[in-house]
């Protein structure tokens, strides 16, 4: 009766979005055929200046990826347009062979630590359960199976202890680390991350490359948009060179090269970062 | 208390409490949402709105007003955000330039129309007029369950009920999708929330609160409740649901003693004059806003630098 009642109450109040969000299965192995998310002719503007100009680029399935470019470079715009947060100039984005708004169920998106209010009033478990909303029905509150989902996803990055702390008592890392256990509880084949690894401590950016490196195996398709040159060729096995348009990508041994973090980055700026990573080559 | 309280002061009382609590339950969330200023801005940009009512319909009746102040209410919205984008200035700033000038238009509209023989003015629009509020028909506590007696109720009371019952519905049935987009906007539009028309959706709800309360009881209490109880609950709890339980607490409290202290306070401390019952309210909810500042069991020093 009362699910009938909530059906006819989302039909008659036009809630269709809600619906529509909940009626779709998670997609299936056969859908994982697809490249998890390729990008065509991808362009977006804040204003005159383009952040982002037709970005071609397809994400290879099963794959621990970067996204790296100077500051500016329009790499956080990249993933945002990706997943229809911002709208787009023009271009077509397609996750697993389908329109983004079909596939949410099967996206998780972990946006910047820095881009939210940590002094909102909820509690470490509160921020993970968000993670399960697309499997809650419109009235339904998180109850103890949504608790326990969410607990377990606490326990992968190791922060099952601070599941009753308020947000704004947690160091930037563990923040960071409450970030990717919501993610994780969307249970998604597509993580899109950005710069999960900025300004953590050592420790933190240790468990969180576990973690990705575990989905990696799981066969889930991992991009991060990355800072740290020094770590790329430890941590990633494909590179995407961005600034504003795309300069080059594939696998990491053959793409993370002089010549392209050059074109990326330009000048003498790059310079300094090839003799860094040199230095911690040696 | 018998009879008298019934006549002249239930329904101040019960209608401040309800739009007390009609505005501080969308105020728990503009606030988290750093647009508490809305608010101030919507319950000023009601008095033009008011007045075109009136001079549209030359009637003083409630309907047509709330209609004008309500299209106000939208229109400022619409302007603010046409400000913001297009002339690429800060949000407060906006809303500041939006609300002050459709209030001085409103209060020039007011004067240059002939509105001297109605119960319009500015006075009226800022402290309402909680006094006149009084039911006559009533003889006693009886009255609440007399239908003949209930019917002659102000009308402000029914109005105002219907519109908490609707602002309340709002707030309850999109608890979760309010709750992932005022926290992270960005990752509730990558759920498929549509985060953007739910931020709309509720600052239609804020007006229409706004609008409703603002017939009754005059913009300092609409102002002053839309971020004083919330704020003074924000300060008590680390729960988004403890939080709004107790900004509707701290509004009725505000509501009750304000307008306790306002009519009978004066009198017990030897002046011969109430005074302004939405005054009253309005100073009460800002003292315990202070209360929690100061012993508020979560306040905390802002501006902290935290380690990253």
């Amino acid at each position: 009766m009362i699910q009938a009642g909530v059906r006819a109450l989302r039909r008659g109040a036009g809630l269709l979005w809600l619906a529509r969000a909940r009626s779709q299965p998670s997609t299936g192995a056969g859908a994982l055929d697809a490249c998890p998310l390729a990008i065509s002719g991808l362009s977006v503007s804040y204003g005159e200046k383009p952040a982002i100009f037709s970005v071609d680029v397809e994400f290879p399935s099963g794959s621990l990826i970067a996204i790296v470019g100077p500051n500016g470079a329009g790499k956080s715009t990249l993933l945002k347009a990706a997943l229809g947060i911002i709208p787009k100039l023009s271009g077509r984005v397609e996750v697993f062979g389908k329109s983004i708004d079909d596939a949410r169920g099967n996206v998780a998106y972990v946006p910047q630590r820095a881009s939210v209010d940590w002094d909102f009033p909820a509690r470490v478990i509160d921020v993970v359960m968000m993670g399960l909303y697309r499997t809650m029905a419109l009235f339904a509150l998180f109850g103890s199976a949504e608790r326990q989902r969410a607990m377990a996803c606490l326990e992968r990055v190791g922060m099952a202890d601070f599941a009753d702390r308020q947000i704004g008592q947690l160091s930037g890392g563990q923040q960071q680390r409450v970030f990717l256990a919501r993610a994780l509880a969307q249970d998604a084949d597509l993580y899109l991350l950005d710069e999960p690894l900025a300004g953590v401590d050592a420790a933190t950016e240790r468990a969180i490359m576990d973690v990705l490196k575990g989905l990696r195996e799981e066969g889930r398709t991992v991009v991060c948009v990355h800072h740290d040159l020094a770590t790329v060729r430890d941590y990633f096995d494909q590179i995407v060179f961005v600034n504003v348009r795309k300069i080059a990508s594939g696998p990491v041994e053959d793409v993370f090269t002089d010549e392209n973090l050059q074109k990326t980055y330009g000048g003498r700026l790059a310079a300094t970062h090839i003799d860094k990573l040199r230095v911690a080559a040696e | 208390m018998g009879t008298e309280f019934v006549q002249l002061s239930l329904m101040p009382m019960l209608i401040g409490v309800l739009a007390a609590v009609a505005c501080a339950l969308p105020g728990n969330f503009l606030l988290l949402r750093r647009q508490a200023l809305i608010g101030d801005a919507i319950s000023h940009v009601v008095l033009p709105g008011i007045v075109v009512g009136f001079l549209v319909t030359g009637s003083i009746t409630a309907w047509p007003m709330m209609i004008g102040a309500a299209f106000a209410a939208v229109l400022s919205v619409v302007l603010i955000e046409a400000i913001k984008r297009l002339g690429r200035i800060e949000a407060g700033a906006a809303m500041g330039v939006v609300f002050t000038s459709m209030f001085a238009g409103g209060v020039v509209l007011l004067e240059q129309s002939d509105t001297s023989s109605v119960h319009l003015d500015v006075e009226h629009a800022l402290y309402g007029n909680m006094e006149s509020l009084i039911w006559l028909a009533a003889d006693g506590w009886g009255s609440l369950i007399d239908w003949a007696a209930l019917r002659e109720m102000p009308s402000q009371a029914p109005r105002l009920a219907v519109v908490l019952v609707l602002v309340a519905a709002f707030v309850f049935t999109f608890w979760k999708e309010l709750k992932i987009s005022t926290f992270d906007e960005g990752y509730a539009l990558s759920l498929g929330i549509p985060a953007l028309a739910l931020g709309f959706a509720l600052v239609v709800v804020t007006a229409i609160a706004a609008v409703a309360a603002f017939d009754a009881v005059g913009s300092i209490i609409v102002i002053a409740m839309f971020i004083c109880p919330p704020a003074a609950a924000r300060l008590m709890t680390d729960d988004l649901w403890v939080q709004v339980a107790w900004s509707v607490g701290f509004a009725v409290l505000s509501a009750v003693l304000g307008y306790l202290l306002a009519g009978y306070g004066p009198l017990l401390a030897g002046f011969d004059h109430a005074v302004s019952a939405a005054g009253g309210i309005a100073t009460v909810s800002g003292l315990i806003l202070a209360a929690a500042c100061l012993v508020g069991p979560k306040r905390k020093r802002v501006g902290v630098v935290r380690e990253g």
